[in-house]
């Protein structure tokens, strides 16, 4: 072989480069997330847990469609009680705790929605309204 | 017709990955002994051929020059295009590398009536090769976010100016759009540049082919397909193929599966197609070496050992016998004892 020390520094770097997240987690798979369950004790979601895991932000894009384009603003009835359509007006009435509930998720997968730019957690809101 | 095969091959792949993963128990064949086979055909293959490639020797400085060679003094070297350096060459392999300049060069011929030809710069291949090329890394940067936990900033960064234009829920990248017409791109050239689709076989079809179907079910699951695609249990899978302890959620869709074999059947095809131009490009002696022939000697490694042997050295040796055979020498032999 020619070049060798080239030629295997190249190769070393390139198979530590293919294997990093072998060394990243170090055989630890780490934490995984714990959704917390509604604090209001709450029951049933809106749709089975199976299709919001999947696609909750699909649906949440339906909603916000419907709602404020083709001002749809109906009320979903889950568990005998009404909610207005909507992200703050259903989903938060019931997962109340945004930090343990939708974070959880969302730290594990980095994902990190946007909406919150605008739209209040429960959490602010609760503030918000105590300071008027 | 060669790129038909390619398009049958692929559908076959989807096939066997989408019934197959149906089968109970599939699910780990598909989604852990096949991801590892194909990591180690990957890793085993990529480093045997850059061994394979280092065993040639390279005797001749062979690197291609399109430019003024360091000489004398008072001629002006081109320090880029004709590198005699190692920093130079370093500078024109990153800039080849990054850049995809002697691509950039590119030009179409075309013949008119005269006849007469004519060369044309034609910059659509690089830039479409080169959409395809940083769109897949960042793409495959990306995905680091399903194998790390927890994901490293940079990585929720990358991802966050990727989705910069929140289209949809979930948002749509912008390097999905380039992969896929970065790719069209390079297979309609195929198809309708009537030279190149001369050139043009199998493995030059189905490698665009392979890629096209990874990146359209990776955007089905994301925007289309989403039944099944439960991130964190893929998560889990993906970080537990990392740290040796996977761990399969039964509810995970075919189409995960799909694009999952797909991509194995990409790593194990690496090593041994044209794909390897990920490293050939580093190894090419075009332009991996210097252009210092005037300074080097360079000496083919597999000449025999030979020794020098001056023509005084030969006579020396074999004097006598000339003389005897009546052959003119240039040094008389000595007069030896008992004749004097
Ligand atoms: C630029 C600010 C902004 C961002 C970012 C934003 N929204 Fe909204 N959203 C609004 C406004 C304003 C309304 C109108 C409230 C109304 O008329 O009731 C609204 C309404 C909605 C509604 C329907 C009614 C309600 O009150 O919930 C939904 C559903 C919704 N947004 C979902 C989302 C989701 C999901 C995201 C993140 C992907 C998001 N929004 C991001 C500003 C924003
Ligand atoms: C009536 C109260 C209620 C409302 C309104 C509600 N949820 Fe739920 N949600 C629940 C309950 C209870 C569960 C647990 C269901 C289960 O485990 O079967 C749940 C589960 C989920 C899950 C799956 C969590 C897991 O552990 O896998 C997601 C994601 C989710 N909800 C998102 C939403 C979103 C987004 C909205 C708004 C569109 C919403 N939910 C509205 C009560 C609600
Ligand atoms: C069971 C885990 C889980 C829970 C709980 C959860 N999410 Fe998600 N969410 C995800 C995953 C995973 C993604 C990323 C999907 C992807 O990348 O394809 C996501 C993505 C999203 C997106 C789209 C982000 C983007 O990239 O545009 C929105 C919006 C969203 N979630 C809203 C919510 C809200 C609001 C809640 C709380 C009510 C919530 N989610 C709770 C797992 C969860
Ligand atoms: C050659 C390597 C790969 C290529 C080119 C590729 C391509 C893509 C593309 C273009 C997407 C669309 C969304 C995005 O860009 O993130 C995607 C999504 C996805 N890919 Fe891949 N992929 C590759 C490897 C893998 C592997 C090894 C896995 C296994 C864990 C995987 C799992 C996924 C998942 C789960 C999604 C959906 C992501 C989401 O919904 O956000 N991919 N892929």
């Amino acid at each position: 072989m020619y070049n060798k020390t080239m030629i295997i520094t190249g190769l070393v770097i390139f198979v530590l480069m293919v294997t990093f997240p072998v060394w990243y987690n170090g055989l630890d798979a780490g934490p995984l997330p714990k959704p917390e369950l509604p604090p209001g004790g709450e029951k049933e979601c809106v749709a089975s847990a199976a299709f919001m895991r999947d696609k909750h932000m699909q649906l949440l894009n339906e909603w916000r469609d419907d709602v404020l384009r083709n001002s749809d603003r109906v009320t979903v009835t889950v568990g005998g009680k009404e909610y207005r359509k909507g992200l703050q007006l259903a989903c938060m009435e019931c997962h109340s705790n945004k930090e343990k509930f939708c974070d959880s998720c969302h730290d594990y997968a980095a994902v990190t929605p946007t909406c919150w730019d605008c739209h209040l957690t429960p959490t602010e809101a609760a503030s918000k309204k105590e300071a008027h | 017709m060669k790129y038909a095969y390619s398009f049958l091959a692929v559908i076959a792949l989807i096939l066997i990955a989408w019934l197959g993963s149906q089968i109970p128990g599939m699910q780990y064949f598909f989604g852990v002994a096949v991801p590892y086979l194909a990591i180690m055909v990957f890793l085993g293959g990529f480093v045997y051929r850059v061994v394979y490639w280092a065993k040639s020797p390279v005797p001749f400085s062979i690197q291609t020059s399109c430019g003024q060679a360091k000489s004398l003094d008072f001629i002006k070297p081109n320090r880029l295009e004709c590198p005699t350096t190692n920093a130079e060459v370093v500078a024109r392999m990153a800039l080849e590398v990054l850049t995809f300049r002697s691509l950039f060069r590119n030009t179409k011929s075309e013949i008119y009536d005269g006849p007469k030809i004519t060369y044309e710069s034609s910059k659509w291949l690089w830039l479409f090769g080169l959409m395809f090329h940083y769109s897949f890394l960042i793409i495959v940067i990306r995905h680091l976010r399903l194998f790390l936990n927890p994901v490293p900033e940079a990585i929720a960064w990358l991802d966050w100016a990727d989705s910069m234009f929140e289209i949809g829920t979930p948002a749509m990248y912008m390097t999905d759009a380039g992969l896929l017409i970065g790719l069209l791109f390079l297979f309609t050239r195929r198809l309708f540049n009537r030279q190149v689709r001369f050139l043009s076989l199998l493995n030059d079809y189905f490698p665009l082919v392979l890629l096209f179907a990874i990146g359209v079910t990776g955007v089905l699951m994301r925007m289309f397909l989403r039944d099944g695609v439960d991130i964190n249990a893929i998560k889990q899978l993906a970080v537990g193929l990392a740290t040796f302890s996977p761990v399969i959620s039964t509810d995970i869709g075919a189409i995960f599966y799909i694009h999952l074999f797909l991509v194995c059947i990409l790593l194990i095809y690496f090593p041994f197609s044209k794909l390897m131009h990920l490293a050939g490009v580093f190894l090419s002696p075009t332009r991996n070496m210097r252009n210092n022939s005037r300074e080097v000697r360079h000496i083919n490694p597999w000449n025999p050992d030979i020794k020098p042997h001056s023509y005084a050295g030969y006579e020396d040796e074999f004097r006598e016998y000339m003389v005897e055979a009546g052959i003119p020498v240039e040094k008389e032999p000595t007069p030896q004892k008992d004749e004097a």
